[in-house]
């Protein structure tokens, strides 16, 4: 027990390399993946196709890449991968999004599918137009140097991705809090009805925007996996982050600045549990459950403290 | 217990045979009485009439019959018999159908299916439809039983409701205000249906607030109010002078407990003076406005209506015949069908859900403050002038909390909606749309509320347009006062003696002939 708990542990903070190449890269996706999920659910959208719309931000900034990488400098393609992965997934949630408004289809639902669209049609990308060009592996060729987004600290392989995963997270927070467009947010995520009737938003809108920024978000976390990571596209390009993002999402309560201490903590769980199952032969899945753990913990305590709010505003109303 | 010798039939007409017999029924939730001892007697093959305004009990009486809730006192007896429903299946069992104001009907779901809820046993589609299809053409209600409920309209899914009571063998239909969601045609076929029903040995008790339909269909009348039988007699000895007052209370002697608040109007130019040339222009207007809901119901038809500044027009009108629908277009928040509203830039709306509709309970009282501007704010938010805006809000508004920076939830009711009125006055200075104010509120409180409407002040004053189930309230506020019925409004003019409330309810009952609503002189 102390044994698996001491490799987790090394695994995540026990040396320079395990912090700056392991747990902060594994951060960097759910920096992005929990910020699109806590936006969406601050707006009532309970997107839960982060996963989905990672792997479709993935197919297009790896597709990009191979197209235009030869010709073009890093300057450039590294933010053009990054607004293709974006638009990319912001399309994937825009279906979701058109289901919902256009038939009132639940997102829940059209979401969790649309994620294993995702994975599908990764697979036909990795054995049809991006295969390799020996035909062997189902993987894409490496993207060219130009596309290869630059690490942070020398012979450490924390990439640019991470930081701008910062920056996102405090710009997300200042529109929250100090925005018209923020408060919009949060009033029709608190209460549509009351959104509507008083303050005469367009809850319609502001949900689909929201929805679209939310897989915006996913999608740039693919094209910055692809980009700062793996440098190709293959079937196994997210080991589930965009579910770990709806735990990282909740962790924080939404807010965006504790998405950063959340991320930080589930990434250090992911780079830990491999420690811990090559050191201490645990097996990693015992992670998912300790992640799962902690999502009902969460979940149970904002219901304890929903009802003792309501007691204290009934026995206040009773003064 | 001692109904021995009541009950004994006593001629050879089987309408002296006693149906249902509702003795002394008291219901109370928490505080609140909703009965108190309210009894009638319903005679087999009758159509039974029980009257009342709104809150008098009608339906809570009928719900004691139908075993929805276990009256805390009182007997009921069936066919003479006493009998005690716990649940509602009990009360099928024993032949009682309820037709609720609300279908209770699943919309996915078939006509078959739907009817086959709640049975027993095993269920054959096929079978099920068949015996549906036999009971409904033999009740002369067509119903199509393969159909989806969702597909139907609101007339067929009522009359799934009356086949669901007739396939389990109801001999007594309860229906609960069955013509609120049908047109006036629809209304007369249900009417005749429910005469053809009763003539045919079955017995019907009609939860109505229509004078002109329990004078058209009914045998016997009861009326409630304020939770107590007031007047229980067959219709031939009944006038309609006698039911308004037992519906109002107002001339009654000890009966009219509470009595009515006299209605003072206050001393405006729009209240008794003719429309004179130098008139201000109307600041809400309205011309033929007609609305039709989403399902199709028709709730306003051609309204023309002006409020002019310094006024507070008072809306009276049961649910349904028409007044939220007619504040919502007022208030910019619905749009009519057809017709023209002229309304200023921005409407103060207080709506009826406070809780839901007006404030949002977690956000701070800044917040709330702001959520009024919430469709219109664009860029940064300056939160120190919001704050300092709703602290002079607090202090102008005299709402009692620690600092704009609570919550909403930590206020009582009556804050939240002085709150929600200043709020709404501030953003809104020339039109305020007020709907059920003093609801979930206590008596001081409510007084408060509407104190402060009657007092509003302001330069040019505003125009007010209030909305309120209680008309002792709305005549306690209103400097003039229109009626909904049927989804028509009309002025009706105040009587001689103030404390006459007559004409309100015969407005609101569709009893009587009333004034058109004039737009003040500028058609």
């Amino acid at each position: 027990m102390t044994e698996a708990l001491l490799a987790l542990w090394d695994g995540a903070f026990g040396s320079s390399y395990a912090i700056w190449s392991a747990t902060l890269v594994r951060s960097a996706p759910l920096l992005w993946l929990g910020l699109g999920v806590a936006l969406a659910f601050r707006a009532g959208v309970l997107n839960i196709g982060a996963e989905g719309q990672f792997l479709m931000g993935a197919i297009g900034a790896t597709a990009v890449a191979q197209v235009v990488g030869r010709s073009v400098p890093g300057l450039v393609m590294i933010p053009l991968m990054a607004l293709v992965g974006g638009v990319a997934g912001a399309g994937w949630a825009g279906i979701a999004a058109w289901l919902r408004q256009r038939f009132g289809v639940l997102e829940v639902i059209s979401t969790i599918m649309l994620n294993f669209i995702a994975l599908a049609t990764i697979g036909w990308m990795v054995r049809g137009p991006l295969q390799e060009p020996t035909r062997i592996y189902p993987q894409s060729a490496e993207i060219p140097w130009s596309a290869q987004w630059p690490f942070l600290i020398p012979g450490q392989r924390l990439h640019l991705g991470f930081v701008l995963g910062l920056l996102a997270c405090a710009i997300a927070w200042v529109v929250l809090t100090r925005t018209a467009t923020g408060f919009r947010i949060r009033a029709v995520g608190a209460s549509p009805s009351a959104a509507t009737s008083a303050g005469q938003i367009d809850v319609g809108r502001t949900v689909m925007r929201v929805f679209l920024v939310s897989g915006a978000c996913a999608g740039l976390a693919g094209a910055a996996e692809v980009g700062g990571v793996t440098w190709a596209l293959y079937e196994g390009i997210s080991p589930g982050y965009g579910y770990t993002a709806i735990a990282v999402a909740l962790l924080a309560r939404l807010h965006p600045g504790w998405i950063v201490v959340s991320a930080i903590f589930f990434g250090a769980l992911e780079a830990g549990a491999s420690a811990m199952q090559r050191d201490a032969g645990v097996p990693s899945v015992v992670v998912q459950v300790i992640v799962a753990v902690i999502i009902l913990g969460v979940l149970a305590g904002s219901q304890r403290r929903t009802r003792v709010d309501a007691l204290r505003v009934r026995a206040g109303s009773g003064r | 217990m001692t109904q021995r010798a009541a009950t004994e039939p006593m001629g050879a007409d089987p309408r002296d045979h006693e149906a249902l017999a509702l003795e002394g029924i008291t219901v109370r939730f928490g505080p609140v009485t909703a009965l108190d001892g309210a009894h009638c007697t319903i005679r087999r093959g009758t159509v039974h009439a029980i009257l009342g305004e709104n809150g008098a009990g009608k339906t809570t009486l009928m719900r004691a019959a139908f075993g929805w809730l276990m009256p805390d006192a009182g007997t009921i007896r069936l066919h003479g018999a006493p009998v005690t429903f716990r649940t509602s299946a009990e009360a099928i069992a024993q032949g009682i159908g309820m037709v609720h104001q609300h279908f209770m009907l699943i919309p996915a779901m078939t006509v078959t299916e739907n009817i086959a809820l709640g049975g027993r046993g095993r269920f054959d589609a096929g079978t099920t439809a068949a015996r549906i299809t036999a009971v409904a053409d033999g009740a002369g209600l067509p119903v199509d039983p393969v159909a989806r409920v969702r597909d139907l309209a609101v007339s067929a899914q009522q009359r799934v409701e009356i086949v669901k009571a007739l396939v389990r063998d109801a001999r007594i239909l309860i229906l609960d205000e069955p013509t609120a969601v049908l047109t006036p045609d629809q209304a007369t076929e249900l009417l005749r249906w429910v005469r053809t029903f009763a003539d045919a040995g079955g017995t019907v008790v009609l939860i109505t607030h229509k004078l002109r339909e329990a004078f058209a269909v009914a045998d016997d009348l009861t009326v409630l109010r304020q939770g107590r039988t007031v007047l229980s007699a067959a219709r031939a000895l009944v006038t309609e002078a006698h039911l308004i007052e037992a519906l109002t209370g107002a001339g009654v002697g000890p009966g009219g407990a509470g009595g009515p608040v006299p209605y003072h109007p206050m001393p405006t130019a729009r209240v008794a003076d003719a429309p004179e040339v130098d008139d201000p222009a109307p600041v809400l207007r309205l011309d033929g406005v007609r609305y039709v809901d989403p399902r199709g119901v028709t709730r306003l038809r051609a309204v023309d209506l002006a409020v002019y500044p310094g006024e507070i027009l008072g809306v009276i009108g049961v649910e349904g015949s028409g007044p939220r629908e007619l504040l919502r277009i007022l208030a910019g928040r619905l749009t009519p069908t057809t017709g023209r509203v002229t309304r200023p830039d921005a409407v103060g709306f207080v709506p009826e859900d406070r809780l839901h509709d007006a404030v949002i309970p977690s956000f701070s009282l800044t917040e709330n403050l702001v959520l009024a501007d919430g469709g219109e704010a664009r860029g940064w938010m300056d939160w120190s002038t919001w704050r300092t805006i709703t602290r002079d809000l607090l202090a102008t508004a005299d709402v009692r909390a620690a600092g704009p920076d609570v919550p909403m939830a930590t206020l009582s009711g009556g804050n939240q909606q002085r709150f929600v009125v200043g709020r709404e006055r501030r953003r809104a200075a020339a039109a305020l749309i007020v709907e059920h104010p003093t609801r979930g509120l206590d008596l001081t409180a409510s007084a408060r509320i509407l104190a402060d409407l009657r007092a509003l002040g302001g330069n040019p004053r505003p125009a007010v347009v209030f909305h309120s189930a209680d008309l002792d309230e709305v005549l306690a506020v209103a400097t003039r006062v229109v009626a909904c019925f049927e989804g028509r409004v009309r002025e009706v003019s105040p009587p001689s003696d103030p404390t006459d409330r007559t004409p309100y309810t015969r407005a609101m009952t569709g009893s009587v002939e009333t004034t058109a609503v004039s737009s003040g002189g500028t058609r």
